[in-house]
């Protein structure tokens, strides 16, 4: 046999063993997902960060879930309340399995609490939901008790971002077994099948499950980070969801027969910051470009003058393409703790002027804005509009922008004077977004810790931390509402420009609900009937 | 030969150690990663625990020569992200990228080649204009555009290809790639064929430039006046003496495919090494692109002593060994 002709043989064979493992690829009714941003580890207690948050609620669960609009809903948990302001009892579901067919027990919750602090390297931890917890105990199978040092309302909130693992996997598993798959079981509706670091994620029904079965029972989720890649992918018939539309490619979309596009407003503020605090501020100059001795950003008739030159319905509709909704407040109205009192500030370059020259700057001064250039939707091109907008009301505003990596650690370090960032209230009520960014900033305390403008009010710090530590749901919401209105009616801590809007893509006959936390649940998703 | 071999090793090590360090140094100054990683309500403490999870709490300095102790044993540290060895993350990924450059450079050569030859040949034909015109073409167009194009065209309208990612794998031989059946192939087609227009009309015009060159030398016509068969002339005589410009450009495109698809990669979400360094420069992960970086730098200056052995082996004229 000739060389030639041996080669050729062999070929032939590896196509025809290419062709039978061909045929039995892929499964029937497989719902294909194209995400926006990889996951990065399938272990639930590794790192905190959206996309990995979302993965990990297919396969695990948590004791309290949070509908579309983020409301709390039983999820393990069949109740829960506090006993009293420190101790929280819960009554777990029963006949809960894991996919190893064992049962779920409130040991299990227990060891998974006692797993959080101790997963090595971890680079964001999910300490911060179980910090105020410092006891918990299995008072028997199915109920559990849970102490916190002083009175903490938001535990329920807290407990949607705690998966819950196994008693055994929780003392004995590391993350690369996660990641293995070995050590990914779960109580959830979708058992793990294969996951592929930056490219792909594959999940298989669990028969056993206890809630709804999901319309969609094999999913695979691809990572498409590229938005047109996208979109492409979804028309190519390649992927049935995609989330995050391109705001670019949102109308097209919305028009085609092909194409379902459905959005929600989110729980994502997009805000200025302006540093309220230092009577020297590094990018405050005069019209000229001196720096300027005094800072007039501490001024709350100057802030205010800021808010009312913005037009923010131009910026939703044009920039965003209406992917956005104009802010008035911390969050969208529906949310938990928000008042009935903010609508958006109006368009108003006179009365901005006119607030300027009360304040004693009828010719404006000079000040750069810092804006991230890849973090939020379109927010290079929202900072640019708000610096026109700025100079037109006589503010010389030059306008810097960089990626998030640069960007957040300048802030951090306070090396900014005027900014632009967003906020994302993943507990869904007000005291997220009030504690992290206008109370007075105190590191022991973890008050202010997103607060760049080292904004610092006596009055909206006490009405703020007694909010925090009311169990009463009701009052604690009034008072949320009262310290909004203080904060940013009263003083301007703040400058809200929008809230985000979260688009989903699908193929016609699929449904799903949009969600305000930009998660991407394959369980959500219906086929029309 | 074996001396020219060690001293380039030697180099080697110079070259990787400065690159560790240039990275390392500008990678701190670029921002603090603990900002990126940890969750915006973090609260000082769990920044404080994350930077010591890292290792971020100690000086440069000492990072640094942490980092070199653990390069003297093969370890390139741990990536920040995904809490793995760095090296591995990258190896894990490196097949994807290294298929797609290889079924690249195979497109770009066996198409280049050819074309060129003709097209230098036959230099006032109507195919060899044809040819120089669409390679003028491969030059100008941005990758990213010529991509979307390729998946407009193949994926949406005509449903030929599938648009995005990478098929599924196959052993073959021992390697393990989506290359070897059709399923996977397909995946590859139009993420390869856009890595390779550049370096197709590249190497079409390089080997055109050679032909014209040679053909008017004094060898070709010698060999012409022997009355020699034309395919013995173009095949051996001529083909070998234009081959040695080639190899070199072939070579380091072919690094260059290897370390710069990070376009093609994103578009066509390739889950390859491009797509990693990306994010991982982004979220500010430098044990990853540190490593990315040192493995490249490796990786071409392999290339070009490969390069340079081929050469001594096509041309005789070339002594390795000779002090330079």
């Amino acid at each position: 046999m000739s060389r030639l002709t041996r080669l050729r043989r062999l070929a032939a064979s590896a196509l025809l063993t290419a062709a039978v493992t061909a045929h039995a690829q892929p499964a029937p009714q497989e719902l294909v997902i194209g995400l926006s941003t990889p996951v990065t580890s399938l272990d639930p207690h590794f790192h905190n960060l959206g996309p990995n948050n979302a993965m990990a609620k297919h396969v695990f669960e948590t004791l309290v879930k949070m509908d579309e609009a983020q409301r709390l809903q039983p999820g393990l948990a069949e109740s829960w309340k506090a006993v009293d302001p420190t101790t929280w009892e819960i009554k777990l579901r029963k006949g809960v399995k894991w996919h190893d067919g064992t049962d779920f027990t409130a040991e299990d919750v227990v060891a998974t609490l006692n797993r959080i602090p101790k997963v090595p390297n971890s680079p964001a931890s999910f300490v911060t939901y179980t910090k105020p917890i410092v006891s918990a105990t299995a008072v028997d199978a199915l109920t559990l008790r849970l102490k916190t040092e002083r009175p903490h309302p938001l535990v329920p909130n807290d407990l949607v971002s705690v998966h819950v693992v196994p008693k055994k996997i929780a003392e004995t598993a590391k993350t690369e077994d996660f990641n293995s798959g070995k050590a990914m079981i779960g109580t959830g509706p979708y058992k793990f099948a294969e996951y592929v670091a930056g490219d792909r994620v594959v999940l298989v029904p669990n028969p056993a499950y206890w809630g709804r079965k999901p319309d969609f029972g094999n999913v695979r989720f691809k990572m498409i980070p590229n938005g047109a890649a996208r979109v492409a992918a979804l028309l190519a018939g390649d992927v049935a969801l995609i989330a995050d539309v391109p705001t670019a490619d949102n109308a097209k979309l919305a028009k085609d027969p092909r194409v379902t596009v459905v959005g929600a407003v989110s729980n994502r503020v997009i805000y200025l910051h302006m540093d309220s605090d230092r009577d020297k501020s590094p990018f405050i100059t005069d019209k000229a470009g001196k720096p300027l001795d005094k800072n007039p950003l501490k001024d709350v008739r100057v802030r205010k003058a800021i808010s009312k030159a913005i037009d923010r319905d131009a910026i939703a509709s044009r920039i965003m393409e209406g992917q956005a909704q104009p802010a008035g407040q911390f969050l969208p109205e529906i949310f938990f703790g928000t008042s009935k009192k903010l609508p958006p500030e109006k368009y108003d370059p006179e009365g901005a002027k006119k607030l300027l020259a009360e304040a004693g700057y009828p010719d404006g001064f000079g000040v750069t804005l810092h804006a991230p250039n890849n973090r939020y939707i379109n927010d290079e091109k929202i900072a640019q509009a708000v610096a026109q907008y700025l100079n037109r009301a006589g503010i010389a505003t030059k306008l810097e922008t960089m990626p998030s990596s640069v960007f957040f650690s300048r802030a951090g370090k306070l090396e900014f004077s005027f900014l632009l960032a967003g906020w994302g209230a993943e507990t869904g009520e007000t005291s997220s977004p009030l504690r992290a960014l206008v109370t007075t900033f105190d590191s022991k305390a973890g008050s202010g810790a997103a607060n760049r403008g080292r904004f610092s009010d006596a009055g909206v710090d006490a009405v703020v931390n007694t909010a925090v530590a009311t169990i009463d749901d009701p009052k604690r919401g009034l008072m949320l509402a009262a310290a909004s209105e203080k904060a940013i009616t009263e003083k301007q801590a703040i400058v809200p420009v929008h809230y985000e809007v979260s688009t989903w893509g699908m193929k016609k006959g699929l449904g799903y609900k949009a969600r305000a936390d930009q998660y991407t649940l394959a369980q959500e998703v219906t086929r029309a009937k | 030969m074996p001396v020219f071999i060690l001293r380039r090793l030697a180099q080697t090590l110079v070259v990787l150690f400065a690159t560790s360090l240039i990275v390392f140094v500008g990678l701190y100054h670029v921002g603090d990663p603990v900002e990126i990683l940890v969750n915006p309500t973090a609260d000082q403490a769990e920044k404080e625990r994350a930077a010591a999870a890292l290792g971020l709490d100690r000086p440069l300095h000492q990072q640094y020569l942490g980092f070199l102790k653990g390069a003297a044993t093969g370890s390139l540290g741990n990536s920040f992200v995904y809490g793995r060895p760095a090296l591995e993350v990258i190896f894990e990924r490196m097949p994807a990228t290294l298929e797609l450059a290889a079924l690249a450079m195979f497109i770009a050569t066996a198409l280049g080649i050819p074309l060129g030859l003709y097209a230098g040949l036959k230099p006032d034909s109507w195919g060899a204009r044809t040819i120089m015109a669409a390679s003028v073409v491969g030059f100008s167009l941005p990758t990213f555009w010529i991509g979307l194009i390729l998946i407009l065209v193949f994926a949406v309208q005509l449903g030929w290809l599938p648009s995005t990612g990478r098929g599924p794998t196959t052993e073959f031989l021992g390697i393990t790639s989506s290359l070897w059946h059709w399923e996977g192939l397909k995946y590859a087609l139009l993420p390869a064929i856009n890595l390779a227009l550049f370096k197709l009309a590249l190497i079409i015009r390089l080997t055109r430039a050679q032909v014209r060159e040679h053909s008017l030398q004094d060898y070709m016509k010698f060999a012409r006046a022997k009355g020699l068969k034309r395919s013995r002339i173009v095949g051996v005589h001529l083909f070998k003496n234009i081959l040695i410009p080639l190899v070199t450009v072939i070579g380091l495109e072919l690094g260059s495919v290897i370390a710069f698809a990070v376009v093609t990669e994103s578009i066509f979400a390739w889950p390859g090494m491009g797509k990693l360094v990306i994010d991982s420069i982004f979220q500010l992960d430098r044990p990853v692109v540190v490593a990315y970086l040192m493995v490249i730098v490796f990786m071409f200056i392999l290339i070009n002593l490969a390069v340079d052995l081929l050469y001594s082996a096509l041309d005789p004229r070339v002594r390795l060994d000779s002090a330079h």
